[in-house]
């Protein structure tokens, strides 16, 4: 279970402390960033620039915020695999609205484009929840039939930067109080799911539900509504990046985000959320998203050889979970000792 | 074994059907094409054009807007000679996916094949299939292998583009300074040829110097983080070549909203669409395609030329094609459309592709 969920047990102000900080699951993904951006930092000074730093966050606020939706639905036990294809469809259809009808307020397409995320997302929902498909098959019809239904309405068109707004454009761009505005919406979207998967009833019960579904059935749970609602948040939230992947990348097609899906569930992984559910905070899979961003603009930035890149990508991400796995066992048998002590 | 008894069994039969070309295949497109007398092997420049062919365009991917646009042309060039085209294709460029749709257009019964090549070699077999059933098969912007095809029309020769891409860069950063490409994946083989003719063109610029090629796998977020890899890793960097129109958007889409606009100079193989934005805010003074729409355009006149008997697809025959004049086909049946064209911002507004 999470360590978040357990309580602090009584004990020495100076031990309270580091039993906090050594408890936080997610150290070890903080280990590997603070490893990554020291090393990397120290072969090339720039790579720690202010500009640099505004580019990483940058670049991965769109897929933390996929993964801050893809934990919602993976801590209830489920995947969603056709977050790529919803990020596609939003993204072509808010970029076609806003090239061929320039009137719509860009605020209406915004909301415009979530919606259509819910709706994708309700479709994921009731299959996973209603119909009881396994998730997995379930989404990855719908990977399919998504992207099917962004083709079929593209017909090979692609909008171009100079066909949307400039205003629309900006927002991929622009910098609210040094921060890139995209990373700041991230920013703000991972605060208020965070709080509310720790704090409120419904998502306490998404973790129950990942735990033990049988469990939670007999507990009471609205397992169905809650499995929707998860698949629902994250169909809007793969709505909002599909409207931010138009504004950042200004080209727009119907092959947009394809694969990203891999990436998201990866970045979950990492950040120390449990595949087979029940455990890990959205905070994980947003740094898990920071260090896979993290590592391939270290990598352009190290000059590394473009054959041999995909290959390091791998062997880091495995030593990043390694290196969080070590982590967690020697906490947890530290714990486990000194609870022993105590005990006597 | 047994297994292996059949391989070689098909495997003869192909090479069969391949060498002994001249007998075997004519049958075939007598069979096939029986009513009419101009299906012989030899050619006859003065026959006119065949009403109501049938010529499939078969793209490496559908919904490609550059296949879609080429496409496009094809059509066109259809409806003035009073073809029926139309264009199959699998929605994913993998090397096997063509296979499939090359049967089936066999099966249709197809006059002629128009099609960009995922890979040179998986298609060959099936091409041929295609050739011995009396197909005329062209192909257009990505060539198979020369064995299964009867033209390859060459959108732009391989060494125009990397010569031309380095001289344009030149021109805008005054032939001085350090430069790096954008590429598409390391094994992308267009690229990787177009690469190698502008290393061979920097050679005549001593005061240029390339420190590296960057690949941003066609793909928008990975050619973004490599343009601003480039750009961390050498602060002094003066220009960019990106010979794919992803990685140049991409690329573009950076520099136009960085600090190093209009300082670090970009040029490359790109749509005017696309790249309008960027032409007129300064981020690109001039980049250089060949029109895709003509290059179908040339293509569907190429295959109607053969179907219809003007060509055989022999060196040094000629044939018409409408608007754009006549051709002339080259070694290896290559036809070459023409130098591409360079967009700045004075002409980029006539274009519209």
């Amino acid at each position: 279970m999470t360590a978040l969920s357990e309580a602090t047990p009584p004990g020495h102000g100076g031990r309270r402390l580091f039993d906090r900080v050594t408890r936080v699951r997610e150290l070890g993904i903080v280990l590997a960033l603070a490893a990554l951006f020291g090393v990397t930092g120290a072969v090339n000074p720039t790579f720690l620039s202010f500009g640099s730093i505004r580019d990483i966050l940058l670049n991965s606020a769109i897929v933390a915020m996929l993964a801050v939706g893809q934990t919602l639905v993976i801590v209830t036990r489920n995947v969603d695999l056709s977050i790529s294809s919803i990020v596609g469809l939003t993204g072509f259809g808010g970029a076609l609205v806003l090239a061929d009808s320039p009137a719509v307020p860009i605020a209406v397409v915004i909301a415009g484009c979530v919606a259509l995320g819910v709706v994708c997302g309700a479709i994921n929902g009731l299959l996973v929840g209603v119909a009881k498909v396994p998730a997995l098959v379930a989404t990855l019809g719908t990977l399919y039939a998504f992207r099917g239904i962004d083709y079929a309405w593209a017909g090979g068109r692609q909008v171009n930067a100079a066909d949307m707004p400039e205003s629309f454009l900006s927002l991929g761009s622009r910098s609210v109080l040094g921060l890139p505005l995209l990373a700041l919406v991230a920013l703000i979207v991972l605060l208020a799911v965070g709080w509310m998967l720790r704090n409120l009833r419904a998502g306490r019960e998404l973790y129950a539900i990942g735990s033990n579904p049988d469990a939670a059935v007999l507990a009471g749970i609205q397992v169905r509504r809650r499995i929707m609602t998860a698949f629902m948040a994250n169909g809007a939230l793969a709505g909002l990046a599909g409207v931010m992947w138009a504004a950042r990348f200004g080209t727009v097609d119907a092959t947009v985000a394809t694969g990203k899906e891999l990436d998201v569930i990866a970045a979950v992984v990492v950040g120390g959320v449990a595949i087979f559910g029940g455990s890990g905070t959205v905070f994980g899979a947003a740094l898990g998203a920071l260090l896979l961003t993290g590592i391939t603009s270290a990598l352009a930035v190290l000059r590394v050889d473009a054959l041999a890149q995909t290959a390091i990508n791998g062997a880091l991400l495995i030593a990043a979970i390694v290196l969080d796995r070590v982590l967690a066992l020697r906490v947890a048998a530290a714990l486990r000792r000194r609870r022993y002590r105590d005990a006597r | 074994m047994n297994t292996r008894a059949v391989a070689s069994l098909v495997g003869t039969a192909l090479l069969i059907s391949a060498c002994g070309g001249t007998t075997k295949s004519d049958v075939a497109r007598q069979q096939s094409s029986a009513p009419s007398a101009a299906s012989s092997s030899t050619a006859n420049p003065n026959a006119p054009i065949k009403q109501g062919l049938k010529i499939a365009f078969l793209p490496k991917q559908v919904n490609n807007p550059y296949f879609t646009i080429a496409d496009r042309g094809g059509s066109d060039a259809g409806k003035e000679f009073g073809a029926e085209v139309k264009e199959v294709g699998p929605s994913d460029a993998n090397a096997s996916s063509q296979v499939s749709y090359i049967n089936t257009l066999v099966q249709q019964k197809q006059d002629a094949i128009v099609i960009s090549a995922n890979d040179p070699n998986a298609v060959v077999p099936a091409l041929k299939q295609a050739m011995d059933a009396g197909i005329k098969v062209v192909s257009y912007d990505s060539d198979s292998g020369q064995d299964g095809r009867h033209l390859f029309i060459n959108q732009a020769g391989a060494e125009d583009l990397g010569r031309t891409e380095v001289q344009l860069l030149a021109q805008q950063i005054g032939s001085k300074g350090k430069i790096a490409i954008l590429s598409a994946t390391p094994n992308a083989t267009n690229q990787n040829t177009w690469i190698d003719f502008m290393k061979d063109e920097l050679k005549k610029y001593p005061d240029m110097e390339l420190v590296k090629v960057a690949y941003g796998n066609d793909d928008d977020q990975k050619s973004f983080t490599e343009t601003q890899g480039l750009l961390r890793s050498y602060p002094d960097l003066k220009g960019i070549i990106s010979p794919t129109t992803v990685g140049i958007a991409a690329a573009a889409r950076y520099l136009s909203s960085s600090s190093y606009k209009g300082k670090v100079k970009l040029t490359g193989l790109g749509t005017p669409n696309q790249l309008r934005k960027f032409v007129k805010d300064g981020t690109i003074d001039g980049f250089e395609l060949w029109s895709p729409g003509d290059l179908g355009y040339l293509a569907g006149y190429a295959a109607a030329a053969l179907a219809s008997g003007q060509i055989t697809g022999a060196e040094g025959e000629k044939f018409k094609a409408g608007r754009l004049g006549e051709y002339t086909v080259g070694a290896k049946g290559e036809v070459l459309l023409g130098k591409p064209t360079v967009f700045t911002k004075d002409n980029v507004d006539e274009f519209d592709f």
